[in-house]
């Protein structure tokens, strides 16, 4: 879509846009290329310049297992999450557009969670997940030892993905809640007088209606499971026990800030980068296919 | 509806109830948390009903972190990235819809590639930038031969440097620098008739005229779900200010949890984290709650 009326003098549109372009340029494209030219490098941590090392980096990085667990634990931590937050919302955002008493109630409520900041509601659910006092530590009473997230891989893992799902409940449920509503009333009430149940109308109509939206959130949570998950992993594991919550974002962050391996930290960004890049990429071409634009 | 399914009717009921208590649960575990004192918070199972000393946790806890400054910075902060995406975007996208120079296609696309990477994979080197923000604009002089021109015409070496580790500014710029708001604005540029472009016109206004006047003033709803969305978002940024303040008089809030964790070993004070907590998650849900039916218009209209 385009314009018919514009502005001739060009020098002020393109003044209009210095100001985005020079902060872009500053913060973005520059340290995006830094992080290209570090990765090809030996940085040293204090200054005292820097040795060209090809793809040396990237070659110590995969060969070291440490690496291969943190890109198993971020797939899984987004293959589950995504999965429990977008069926989660799914489900709820489909009940609500049902509408019976109450539920614009529920529709307020179940957005609340899209202001909490990761990290607030990780060190809330750090606490009721905690073993020896909150919520589990129940459970801990009557088969000692069961669930310590201090601990065990698993249980960390776990905690981390409820926490992060429940956040994301509450971002997927505004998006599916308007997606149901922008579905015309007309086309549902016509279905139901032909005789169609419930269910049928939901696979039939409202489903396929919504596949945009769908995959939309998908590529959004998967994007945001590798990202946002900073401030969970650090409030609630700090990537333990023994790195089973060691998630790339995480390492990438302890590689570089802790452990100031600047040209390491910068070969797993780059790697990060191109996963989210493919991830994406992979989605459009094998996903959207199956999208109906209405 | 139109037909009576009572059943399902229940089972919607059901669910949706079970939902908001999943929702609300941990808001409200924090609130009774927060309300017990230590012996209580401890308790196995701790207790559901509150305790009598929520007044003096959310005391202990402000004065411990030092909450009063740095709710204020995270203020500062969440409004300044806010008031920034506002007026940047609208100038940016004012610029690509309303002007045809060359280039302008490429600028376009400059600005929609910085969607695909967030500010965590480039975390290391935007750190560096922020350390000495003109880094870049020396290494260019420096490559291209400028400064060794400079120096040798007036003698004076340069040196460009400015640090914003621990300032504002550093906190601030590197999350204005995405384009989140720029395409919400074009997508609202597009839908502005070009009648009242011709009008103002040939009213004789001029392009400036035309933006402050007539655009601006349209685009108020935009500006209001746009300015929510990213003061949200900002307040709840921490990988970035945890990094780039390592001085206390401007960290934020968030990053301020952490020092409320129970270290291991020691006395595990819950009520006081939960406190803290509290303080820290309510500003912006505020936000949300008052602004619930912006945001989601907004976020439907960053959708498409």
């Amino acid at each position: 879509m385009e314009k018919r009326v514009t502005f001739s003098s060009w020098t002020i549109g393109i003044l209009f846009a210095v100001p985005q372009l020079l902060l872009i340029f500053t913060f973005f494209y520059w340290p995006a290329g830094q992080a290209v030219y570090w990765s090809l490098t030996l940085q040293q941590p204090w200054g005292g310049g820097n040795i060209w090392v090809g793809l040396d980096n990237f070659r110590s990085i995969l060969a070291n297992a440490d690496y291969w667990n943190s890109i198993t634990a971020s797939l899984v931590f987004a293959g589950i999450s995504t999965g429990l937050a977008m069926f989660i919302a799914l489900v709820l955002a489909a009940l609500t557009d049902r509408q019976l008493a109450g539920s614009r109630l529920y529709r307020v409520v179940l957005i609340w969670p899209y202001g909490i900041a990761a990290p607030a509601l990780a060190l809330a659910f750090r606490f009721i997940l905690a073993p020896e006092a909150g919520f589990l530590s129940v459970i801990n009473r009557m088969w000692p030892g069961i669930w310590d997230p201090g601990l065990d891989g698993a249980d960390a893992m776990a905690s981390i993905i409820v926490a992060f799902s429940w956040k994301y409940v509450g971002y997927n449920f505004i998006f599916f809640m308007a997606a149901f509503q922008a579905i015309p009333r007309s086309l549902i009430e016509a279905a139901a007088m032909d005789g169609s149940g419930v269910i049928r109308r939901f696979w039939d109509i409202q489903f396929p209606l919504i596949t945009p939206t769908i995959f939309f959130l998908l590529v959004i949570n998967i994007t945001e499971s590798f990202q946002d998950s900073f401030g969970i992993v650090d409030i609630m594991t700090s990537g333990g026990p023994a790195n089973s919550t060691n998630l790339m974002v995480y390492k990438i962050y302890s590689d570089g800030f802790k452990g100031l391996d600047y040209s390491g930290a910068a070969a797993q960004s780059i790697i990060l980068m191109m996963l989210i890049i493919v991830l994406t990429i992979f989605q459009f071409r094998f996903i959207e296919r199956r999208v109906h634009y209405g | 509806m139109v037909e009576r399914t009572p059943f399902l009717n229940f089972f919607t009921h059901l669910i949706l109830f079970v939902g908001f208590v999943f929702c609300i649960a941990p808001f409200v575990v924090v609130v009774i948390a927060a309300s017990h004192n230590l012996r209580d918070v401890n308790d196995v199972p701790m207790s559901l009903l509150p305790g009598s000393d929520f007044w003096v946790n959310i005391k202990t806890a402000w004065v411990t972190a030092d909450l009063g400054p740095k709710l204020l910075n995270s203020f500062i902060v969440a409004g300044g990235v806010a008031a920034g995406k506002v007026i940047i975007s609208a100038l940016t996208a004012f610029s690509i819809v309303y002007f045809r120079f060359p280039g302008r296609m490429f600028i376009f696309w400059l600005i929609f590639v910085t969607l695909m990477l967030p500010l965590e994979v480039r975390i290391v080197p935007t750190y560096a930038v922020v350390a000495n923000v003109l880094s870049p604009y020396q290494t260019i002089l420096d490559v291209t031969g400028l400064s060794w021109l400079i120096e040798k015409v007036s003698g004076v070496q340069v040196s460009l440097s400015l640090g914003l580790l621990n300032s504002y500014p550093g906190l601030i710029l590197p999350l204005v620098a995405t384009a989140t708001g720029t395409f919400l604005y074009r997508q609202f540029f597009l839908t502005v008739p070009d009648e009242l472009t011709e009008a103002s016109r040939m009213d004789g206004a001029g392009p400036l005229r035309f933006f402050i006047d007539v655009l601006l003033p349209l685009s108020r709803n935009n500006m209001a779900a746009l300015g929510t969305i990213m003061f949200l978002w900002a307040w709840n940024q921490y990988l970035w200010p945890l990094l780039i303040t390592t001085d206390q008089s401007h960290a934020m809030a968030v990053t301020e949890l952490k020092q409320l964790i129970p270290n291991v070993g020691g006395t595990p004070e819950w009520h006081i984290a939960m406190a803290g907590t509290l303080i820290v998650m309510l500003p912006p849900l505020l936000v949300v709650v008052l602004m619930q039916r912006w945001i989601v218009r907004g976020l439907i209209a960053t959708e498409k």
